[in-house]
């Protein structure tokens, strides 16, 4: 790579190549390398950071501010950690109107309360009109470890369970730029999932939000790594009305868009009915579903298989490049 | 790439814009290459423009077929 | 439409087939072009299903994201990188294909410019409404589906004097594309399953020629899944009784004569020439290049761009091989291997609609045993 490219924040095959071959290797650190969500520190502390550059800055369901606190409690959850503090850095672009960074602060203020996370230290920079676009974020997140995703413990029969409907972030976020002629009532899901925790005491084996890339690239890098094919079905896999019509209008495929509020558990398979009962009395959690499990009867190891509607089987891939920037 | 998909107009704007339901949601649709097109008829859209007006006899008999198929392997 | 999805539909269609390729005595091969054909086949797992009941599904050009040459594809980095201002604007597939310079995704564009995909060209219409001061260039490839809407643009801007509008065209015919496979004589084909959106267009008249002068029989398809069952079990049916013909096998959405109000407003702005095909090489009339009134909204002329229409695929690729159906993507020595979806080497491994991609995550070594 000789310069930078949209590309490469993708969350495809050029940003992995890029931590793997550049950011890793610069540290050497056996933590890093882990490349986790989160990482559980010495201590019992787990620790996370993420960067929010989404535009428009409002969206129905959330902004630019739920998004930096309930992105970052999330990676904390999936991780196996309770979130406590967070930091917030803004970098703020001359020029943007002062109304619009309180009511931003508002939103952060608002999310944190509703996560039960204290905002305890940040930073704020301007950078001259032109050089950013509005407000940048970015938050580190502090936890306390409760428990280990323990991939290694995933056996066949074990199922896979999804929070709720896909897409909806990915959706509100597009609709809000006015693009594409489209008006639906659809919002973004963004919201903390602390009502997941609960199941790592219970036997949860992994999580993950489901952001950037989609199900199928979440549920890939997973199945990349198992002894045994994951199968998902299709007609299983909760979904709005408004992101079927705007998947089939537009031709963008659901299992690759973006939720801020939505994650993958594994539950062992005696577990998985308990899991579910717990989820769907939760208003989050409405939705969830099995939607797939860990077997050996179709496929490869190291195969992620979708049963399509009609009973046809489709290899799922990860996703190669994000055609629509700045979703989160 | 032939993506498009039936929707049915809602409100007709003038100067060829129109807009048409899909499944509960709102789309602009350039009704200038089916100028004969009604509120309440359902068109074909692909890339924002209707390329087609569907015909309603034929596709609820296209149902009906369908309906038969489903129903013919039971007993 | 869930009812062209139901399973027990589509299983008594796939039996219906499994017995006509029964009397038929061997396994029939079927060729659509259409990428959205492929794409649905793909989406729905079909393919294998078909495959089982003894039907082969092969691809041809239909996918104009993979048969616009490269030279074109280079046309609109050199826009993006180049010109200042300027936005270039495209459909979603367009933009990742890998050329000597990149791809438009990856490319750098020049100060203040910007890649914008879009879904209808006249979202890119509109932004050069709304910002005089713009330049915007629409990268407008496709079918007889598209061709309609993007010459409404070329006809707007004209009318309103938008001066900074301007299209880059990759505009191609599917029946002179048709003719070429069918003379080349490569791919054996049995019938053909003829794309649903570009007959709303034209209709059904001409593919008249296939069964005439070439005694291969099709049908028009739609979309789903029952849609192209309906079309390959009336193709087979017309091999049995050996009448070969153009079925319509879409009458819900699309009539034998087309859509005569889009045909006009093609040929009032668009005229026919002999244009170079990945693959093909150049096909008499078989693309549309503007009309000498409209030729000022060509965007090549006017960002003194000359796009050079020598092979400039990238070293190694077959893509033009695989377009014409004379090898399998796995007959390409770089597929799976130096070529893959997320490092692609060639456009029908980016294309949603691209054979390669398509045979990579679903060819026979690699379809799940079950």
């Amino acid at each position: 790579m000789t310069k930078v490219s949209l590309e490469l924040g993708s969350g495809g095959r050029l940003m992995r190549d890029f931590i793997a071959g550049h950011i890793v290797p610069a540290f050497g650190d056996p933590l890093l390398r882990e490349l986790g969500d989160a990482v559980h520190l010495p201590g019992g502390i787990a620790f996370t950071t993420d960067s929010y550059v989404v535009d428009p800055l409002f969206f129905p369901g959330g902004d630019i501010g739920r998004l930096a606190v309930n992105g970052t409690v999330n990676d904390l959850v999936v991780s196996g950690a309770e979130p406590r503090f967070l930091s917030l850095a803004l970098i703020l672009e001359e020029g943007l109107d002062a109304e619009v960074l309180y009511r931003v602060i508002r939103s952060v203020r608002d999310a944190a309360k509703a996560a039960g996370v204290r905002v305890v230290t940040g930073d704020t920079k301007v950078v001259r009109r032109g050089q950013g676009d509005k407000i940048f974020i970015n938050t580190a997140g502090v936890g306390r470890s409760i428990a280990r995703p323990r991939p290694a413990k995933i056996r066949r029969g074990d199922k896979i369970i999804l929070t709720g409907t896909l897409g909806d972030h990915s959706l509100a976020v597009l609709l809000a730029r006015g693009e594409f002629g489209l008006k639906s009532n659809v919002r973004s899901d963004c919201a903390p999932l602390l009502f997941l925790l609960p199941l790592w005491k219970n036997g949860a084996l992994w999580m993950r939000d489901v952001t950037r890339g989609g199900l199928a690239t979440v549920l890939f890098e997973l199945a990349e790594r198992l002894p045994y094919p994951v199968l998902i079905e299709e007609d299983s896999i909760p979904l709005s009305r408004p992101v079927v019509a705007a998947s089939e209008l537009l031709g963008i495929d659901p299992l690759y868009m973006a939720c801020e509020g939505k994650a993958v558990v594994i539950a062992p398979a005696a577990k998985a009915g308990d899991f579910l009962k717990r989820l769907r009395a939760h208003p989050l959690g409405r939705k969830a579903a099995v939607i797939g499990e860990v077997q050996d009867k179709i496929g490869r190891p190291g195969e992620l298989l979708l049963r399509t509607g009609v009973g046809g089987l489709r290899l799922l891939e990860p996703l190669t490049s994000e055609l629509l920037p700045r979703i989160c | 790439m032939c993506l498009a998909v039936p929707a049915k107009i809602t409100r007709i704007e003038g100067s060829g814009q129109a807009t048409a339901s899909y499944m509960g949601s709102e789309v602009r649709v350039n009704l200038t290459l089916v100028p004969q097109a009604r509120r309440g008829d359902w068109v074909i859209i692909h890339a924002g423009f209707a390329i087609s007006l569907m015909d309603a006899k034929e596709a609820r008999e296209t149902l009906r077929l369908f309906k038969e198929l489903a129903g013919a392997s039971r007993p | 439409m869930k009812e062209l999805r139901d399973p027990t539909a589509l299983r008594k269609l796939l039996a219906d087939i499994g017995e006509q390729v029964r009397k038929i005595g061997r396994k029939p091969r079927l060729m659509e072009v259409c990428g959205t054909h492929t794409m649905a086949l793909f989406k729905s797992g079909l393919t294998p299903l078909l495959a089982e009941a003894g039907v082969e599904m092969v691809s041809g050009p239909g996918c104009p994201v993979c048969i616009t040459p490269n030279g074109i594809h280079e046309a609109a980095i050199a826009i993006l990188t180049e010109a200042e201002g300027a936005t270039l604007a495209a459909f979603g597939d367009m933009t990742r294909v890998p050329t000597r310079k990149g791809s438009l995704q990856t490319a750098v564009p020049a100060c203040g410019s910007r890649l914008r995909i879009v879904y209808s060209p006249e979202e890119a219409l509109e932004e050069a409404r709304r910002d005089p001061a713009r330049r915007v260039v629409f990268f407008g490839a496709g079918f007889e589906t598209t061709i309609p809407a993007i010459a409404y643009t070329v006809k707007r801007a004209a009318a309103e004097g938008l001066e900074n509008f301007s299209v880059l065209p990759a505009l191609w015919l599917v029946p002179p594309a048709l003719k070429a496979v069918l003379e080349a004589g490569e791919v054996a084909v049995d019938g053909f399953v003829y794309p649903g959106h570009v007959s709303a267009v034209i209709g059904v008249e001409p593919y008249e020629f296939v069964a005439r002068d070439f005694g291969v029989p099709g049908a028009v398809a739609g979309f789903e899944p029952g849609d192209i069952l309906l079309a390959v079990r009336s193709v087979l049916e017309q091999m049995l009784e050996g009448k070969p013909r153009v079925a319509l096998e879409y009458s819900r959405a699309i009539g034998r004569e087309g859509n005569p109000v889009a045909r006009a407003l093609m040929a009032e702005i668009l005229e026919p020439y002999d244009a170079c095909w990945r693959g093909l090489g150049t096909i008499p009339a078989s693309g549309l290049r503007f009309r000498k009134a409209f030729e000022g909204f060509d965007a090549a002329p006017r960002f003194g761009i000359e796009e050079d229409m020598s092979d400039r695929d990238l070293a190694g690729c077959r893509c033009g091989d695989v377009l014409r159906g004379a090898i399998r993507p796995e007959g390409c020595p770089l597929f799976g291997k130096k070529c893959l979806p997320d490092s692609p080497l060639g456009p029908c491994m980016v294309s949603y609609e691209g054979s390669c991609l398509i045979h990579y995550k679903y060819g026979p070594e690699r379809r799940a045993r079950s």
